[in-house]
């Protein structure tokens, strides 16, 4: 099925070299993405601290229900990932498939919620800029300004990842993967659990403030 | 990363350590617990990623650097939100004559 | 021993043997390539180009500053004559240049690698730096940028009247390349090393270029959610940095300095990595310290991610995160310092040879430091606050990049110039422009310590009468230094077809890219090198004749 000699690139010694030098690749990279979302979770924190009432009132205005579902959706999704890794590793070719286009599926529920709230906050008038019209501090407009921001950046992250886990699906149902080769496939499933990660702290930051 | 490979349950409970996890910060959030909330937020936050970093990633059977690259990176991000907050929190400790 | 280290009777190799310049010819071929050596190569064209860009903003700039009066260009236009300097000079000249061109080349090679880790990504690289520059070019064409390359808010995001957006696009677009590029390195020294290339057996300028591609990783992408935050804000008036909603225009500040500090990091580290490979070939000896040095670069860049705060002492930050960032704006001089001791401590009874590289050294360690205890007086928050946006800054951060990284940059090119294309120089003309470059540089950036000191702030198109004998002798230098970078153009673009063929090791230089042929071949080594040797392992014999 996969021939090993066919994916060794040229400047690699062996496989295991190249697994390792991908997989080493993909954490150098998420860690740029930690320090990415990182900055607006800085700048977030800094107006949290300065307007809690503002931050609360306009947190309220959130649906927590729809936040909380996109959350469990998205843990689902890592899940079908993780086993869909795990697929590949022991050479289950329909199964890795399955699993990957499951977590894709997933995404897109996800990425369907999303664009509810958006769509709903639009007609709230809640979108910061020349529109925006709230009945509370104006220091909250700074609220959604991260909550789009933020959430804007995470599902564009999410669109990168329902592609290319779509590619890996496709690659994995043709057989491409095995237990020698799988490494496209793991590292895929890092990018998609870093960004499960971000909505893990996304979704107290931004759903659950003052709430009680 | 593992030639290791985990058994399916080892997924499966993490799976369901997250989902108990989330319905705990919700629950939570509808206390008042006064400035504990962030905190208790922010922890469950915490352990959660560190549950998916660990098992969904695999760090808890990668080598060394691989955990050193993940440290890294959060402590980088702490650097940012150390002095960062650092400046806000005591920017109106020194009263200046002329600034509110 | 020798007194010039030039082999020329090297001539081991016929000129027209199958290298990576020759293997394969073709727009194709180069433009499709994953052979570092060639991305090298497009990343050399590339940044050169922009280089005199720079330095013709900057020839506009000392143009209205010969007279007092802002009678060249108005302000507004003077604005963006100072941004378009900054900006390309440093995202598109400076933070590429060492990294990707000698960096690229070189570090399979000191390693003992076929290639890079990740080839088809370098390319990338490359691509998106040409991406980047071509929408900031399309700023630039378009009227250009005001705001200072530091785009502060609020001005660049809410009141600025020119192409903020679109320049913000073009330096976020290029980060991704650096941030690429750092990737590429990290995993290839970790990865790649041939056997018995230990860590502590590596060049130091491998060491140097691991050290910056952890700030390329860990410090640009805060740089690029800053620059996205202001372009959203621009284009979509939502609030960030707004003092109207509360914003903090800080913020930006913060955000902005946490890469943008560490950036300088970027641009003096691999300088201080070529400048370990030079001293210790012109002084025939090994470094001194050899341990120290390594560590040293790992300490600047991990410690130049505390100390952001210090360009902002008057901006309005807490007078507490001040006297801290102060305190550690001192202490991260160590580690330089730690260097220049070392390469100073190499120089000791070794046997010096003044070649055109070595010219650099000096050049480098006499700038660098001037540059780098200038520093210190600005680290001090209450002199600061006086010389702050004066061109005591201006001088400070020139002597640096200037004497500093672009010598080491001139440097490399002197040192490896017959490895990369297997040609020499005329040694004679060489020398010359190195001396019309340390007399053109002091000349320009000297009076503007002293200017700046005096008071005359910086990024004014006008200035009072009393400053005009030190501004035109700053003009009269940059013109001079202008002319000293055209010459190693001419003789360099002329050594490529009437140079005298370089051998494998001209200047019988210690390092694994020594033991190929000059040119390279596209595999760069036949058979994978087997270590046994330290770095630097110049001859013992040779040290004791000189009664080490």
């Amino acid at each position: 099925m996969s021939d090993s000699e066919h994916v060794l690139q040229h400047h690699f010694d062996d496989l295991k070299q190249q697994h390792e030098a991908s997989t080493l690749g993909m954490w150098a990279f998420l860690i740029t993405e930690v320090l990415f979302f990182g900055g607006l979770f800085a700048g977030y924190a800094q107006y949290r601290i300065r307007y809690p009432g503002a931050y609360a009132a306009a947190s309220h205005h959130l649906d927590i229900t729809l936040g909380a579902i996109n959350t469990a959706v998205l843990i689902a999704s890592s899940l079908t990932m993780a086993l869909a890794v795990r697929g590949a590793q022991t050479g289950r070719r329909k199964a890795t498939a399955g699993l990957l286009m499951s977590t894709v599926a997933l995404g897109l529920v996800f990425l369907g919620i999303k664009a509810v709230e958006y769509s709903h906050k639009f007609h709230e008038h809640l979108v910061p800029g020349p529109s925006f019209s709230f009945d509370g501090p104006r220091e909250s407009q700074l609220f959604f300004s991260f909550y789009f921001a933020m959430t804007g950046m995470h599902a564009l992250h999410m669109i990168i990842g329902v592609v290319l886990v779509t590619i890996i699906a496709w690659f994995a149902w043709r057989g491409r993967y095995s237990p020698e080769y799988f490494s496209p496939v793991e590292v895929t499933g890092l990018y998609w659990h870093f960004v499960d990660i971000v909505w893990i702290f996304l979704f107290p930051m931004l759903y659950l403030i003052g709430r009680h | 990363m593992s030639e290791h490979v985990l058994p399916k349950s080892i997924y499966y409970g993490i799976f369901a350590a997250l989902l108990v996890l989330t319905a705990v910060t919700v629950l939570v959030a509808f206390l008042d617990l006064g400035p504990l909330n962030v905190v208790v937020a922010i922890t469950i936050a915490v352990i959660k990623a560190t549950l998916v970093i660990l098992y969904f990633m695999h760090v808890r059977y990668s080598s060394r650097l691989t955990w050193v690259f993940v440290a890294a990176g959060f402590f980088w991000f702490l650097i940012l939100i150390a002095f960062l907050l650092g400046d806000i929190l005591s920017r109106g400790w020194l009263p200046v004559r002329g600034w509110a | 021993m020798s007194t010039g280290t030039l082999r020329t009777e090297d001539h081991l190799v016929e000129p027209g043997h199958l290298n990576y310049i020759n293997n394969g010819y073709g727009l194709k071929s180069w433009l499709l390539t994953i052979d570092h050596k060639r991305i090298a190569l497009l990343y050399l064209i590339s940044i050169t180009t922009f280089f005199f860009l720079g330095g013709f903003f900057a020839l506009l700039i000392r143009l209205e500053l010969l007279t007092p009066a802002g009678d060249l260009m108005e302000a507004d236009m003077y604005n963006r004559m100072f941004t378009m300097h900054g900006m390309v000079m440093i995202f598109f000249f400076l933070i590429p240049s060492i990294p990707a061109v000698f960096g690229n080349f070189l570090i399979p090679m000191m390693i003992g690698a076929r290639d890079l880790a990740f080839p088809r990504i370098n390319l990338l690289s490359w691509y998106i730096f040409i991406a980047g520059a071509l929408f900031t070019m399309a700023a630039v064409v378009l009227g250009g940028v005001d705001t200072g390359w530091t785009f502060y808010t609020p001005f660049s995001s809410t009141y600025s009247n020119s192409n903020v957006a679109l320049a913000a696009v073009g330096v976020f677009i290029t980060g991704f390349s650096s941030i690429l590029t750092g990737l590429n390195f990290i995993v290839t020294i970790h990865k790649m090393r041939a056997p018995g290339m230990t860590w502590f057996r590596m060049p130091l300028f491998v060491w140097a270029h691991y050290a910056t591609s952890l700030i390329m990783v860990l410090g640009t992408p805060v740089l690029a959610i800053s620059i996205v935050l202001v372009a959203l804000e621009r284009l979509f008036r939502i609030g960030i940095f707004d003092p109207a909603l509360g914003g903090d225009p800080l913020l930006f500040q913060h955000l902005f300095w946490y890469y943008s500090h560490p950036a300088v990091y970027i641009m003096i580290l691999p300088a201080m990595g070529v400048i370990s490979e030079l001293v210790t070939c012109f002084s025939r000896k090994r470094i001194f310290g050899y341990t120290f040095v390594a560590f040293s670069s790992l300490a600047i860049a991990v410690y130049g991610f505390l100390v952001w705060g210090h360009h902002m002492f008057v901006s309005g930050q807490s007078v507490y995160a001040s006297l801290l960032f102060s305190a550690l704006s001192f202490l991260v001089a160590i580690p330089s310092a730690i260097k220049v001791f070392n390469w100073t401590a190499t120089m000791y009874k070794g046997s010096i040879s003044y070649d055109t590289p070595m010219l650099y050294v000096f050049g480098f360690i006499g700038l660098f430091t001037i540059g780098g205890l200038t520093g210190l007086f600005l680290a001090s928050t209450g002199l600061d606050v006086h010389v702050h946006d004066t061109y005591f800054i201006v001088a400070h951060f020139h002597y640096i990049m200037v004497g500093g990284a672009i010598m080491g940059y001139l440097g490399a090119i002197h040192f490896w110039w017959p490895k990369i294309t297997g040609r020499l120089y005329p040694e004679g003309w060489s020398k010359f422009a190195t001396l019309v470059i340390f007399v053109g540089f002091n000349l320009t950036f000297f009076p503007q310590f002293l200017v700046g000191y005096l008071g005359m702030p910086r990024r004014y198109h006008a200035y009072p009468d009393e400053f005009q004998v030190y501004n035109v002798m700053s003009t009269a230098g940059a013109s001079i230094l202008g002319f000293g970078y055209l010459i190693p153009m001419i003789y360099l673009v002329w050594s490529l077809k009437y140079g005298a063929v370089a051998g494998p090791n001209p200047w019988g230089a210690a390092g694994l890219e020594w033991k190929t042929p000059s040119p390279p071949p596209t595999e760069n080594f036949p058979v994978t090198p087997i270590v046994t040797e330290e770095a630097y392992s110049y001859s013992k014999q040779e040290a004791e004749v000189v009664g080490q």
